[in-house]
């Protein structure tokens, strides 16, 4: 790993102050970010470290809301969201590994938006509204393709607001060694329908199976996703899994969640 | 170069290093406790598992420099004061939890992590606890059995 400065501001506005400098990179946990540096994949001139701010940290549920700060690590968010959001907190507590959970956090897996990683199924998936220390960008004009988002350089996500929906499960297929998504299914039934959110599977990052809600929303059964298929020409294929069997797991995957959302 | 102070099993510390000190290079380099082992250096395989202020964390994927302030404990540290083994270290010894030893110092670690929250494990929550611990000799079923013994509950796999 190339050497760099590290900050550690104590607000969002000295946060924002440091980031300003193109060579600048945002670090929140750390758990993808170093690694990609000791590979020399990236080589920031200057690291921001977003954990020494007290407005980012915090987990909150109100009004059928739950707001959770940016820097809330994983196992927080396994912990403090279990009552008011279970499907979210149970998504936060098998990602990675336990020491992963305790640095990694959700702010710097969205903002990552790796296509493998579970959030953002969730955050899609539940229609979420992620709150930066310039705007809000709804879920829906937040993941713009694999490792690429909405937020501009130097912007940075503060909070992420989860409505909570009446019923909802993710189910993961695990790739093994790695233990990121070989493909992972979020669904999440409202009142005015049902969303079902895909991550590991495309080429293009986490997506809206939309064929799946529609049939869902009329019938919230696994037997309304008969029928049904996946297109597999955008499928990511590697040794893993082709595209065809991802395509097949997103189905697969989907009626379980469906299942056992209940 | 930056001054970095934090406590490691209990004794307040201070070391100078670079901004991109890795908290295991500071342990192991800065001060001699090597102990704690870096075996992929990529976050897979836990042989760099430490406590920060209490939680595990793979001191591989955390800068030194964020360490600043707390309180680390290390394999080094996990000996009783008399200096004999702890009870999670002496069940490793007593069920044969180790074979080559590189793991076993982040498996200890990990186990006391678990066992501090989860004083009465079930079999199939130690197995999965140990997600991030890679050892590559055991077959991990008798470091799965030196933690249930470690949380008095050998009993429970007694029939394996």
């Amino acid at each position: 790993m190339y050497n760099f400065e590290l900050v550690k501001p104590k607000t969002i506005d000295e946060a924002v102050a440091a980031l300003a400098d193109e060579e600048a990179q945002a670090l929140s946990g750390g758990q993808t970010l170093l690694p990609t540096m000791k590979q020399r994949l990236a080589a920031p001139d200057r690291l921001v470290s977003l954990a020494n701010i007290a407005e980012l940290q915090g987990v909150s549920a109100t009004g059928g809301v739950v707001t959770i700060g940016a820097a809330a690590t994983h196992a927080t968010v396994a912990e403090k969201a279990a009552s008011a959001y279970p499907a979210l907190a149970a998504l936060a507590g098998h990602i990675g590994d336990p020491a992963v959970r305790n640095r990694g956090t959700i702010g710097g897996s969205v903002a990552n938006n790796d296509p493998s990683a579970c959030y953002p199924a969730a955050v899609l998936g539940s229609g979420a509204t992620i709150v930066t220390n310039a705007r809000e960008i709804a879920a829906d004009d937040f993941f713009e393709g694999m490792f690429s988002t909405a937020l501009d350089e130097g912007e940075i996500i503060t909070a992420v607001k989860f409505p909570v929906p009446e019923a909802a499960n993710y189910r993961k297929f695990i790739q093994p060694a790695s233990r990121f998504a070989l493909v992972g299914v979020f669904v999440a039934r409202f009142a005015d329908g049902v969303r079902v959110a895909v991550t590991g599977a495309s080429n293009d990052g986490v997506f809206r199976w939309s064929e799946a809600e529609k049939a869902l929303s009329g019938d919230f059964s696994a037997a309304a996703l008969e029928g049904l298929s996946v297109a597999s020409d955008d499928m990511i294929s590697d040794i893993h899994g082709t595209a065809e069997y991802r395509a097949h797991l997103v189905k697969v995957l989907t009626a379980r969640a469906v299942k056992a959302a209940g | 170069m930056t001054k970095i102070n934090m406590t490691v099993n209990g004794r307040a510390v201070s070391a100078e290093a670079e901004d991109r000190t890795l908290l295991v290079e500071f342990l192991r380099s800065g001060l001699n406790l090597t102990g704690t082992h870096v075996g992929c250096d990529t976050s897979q395989c836990g042989a760099c598992l430490v406590h920060v202020n209490g939680e595990a964390v793979k001191s591989c994927t955390m800068l030194a420099a964020e360490a600043e302030g707390a309180e680390v404990t290390t394999i080094e540290g996990m000996a009783n004061a008399d200096g004999s083994l702890s009870t999670i270290q002496a069940a490793f010894q007593e069920h044969h939890g180790l074979q080559c030893g590189f793991c076993t110092p982040g498996m200890v670690m990990s186990a006391a992590a678990l066992l501090k929250d989860n004083p009465k494990p079930s079999e199939a929550e130690v197995r999965d606890y140990l997600e991030g611990n890679i050892c590559r000799c055991t077959g991990y079923h008798n470091i799965v059995k030196a933690i249930m013994a470690a949380s008095g509950q050998l009993d429970a796999i007694a029939a394996e």
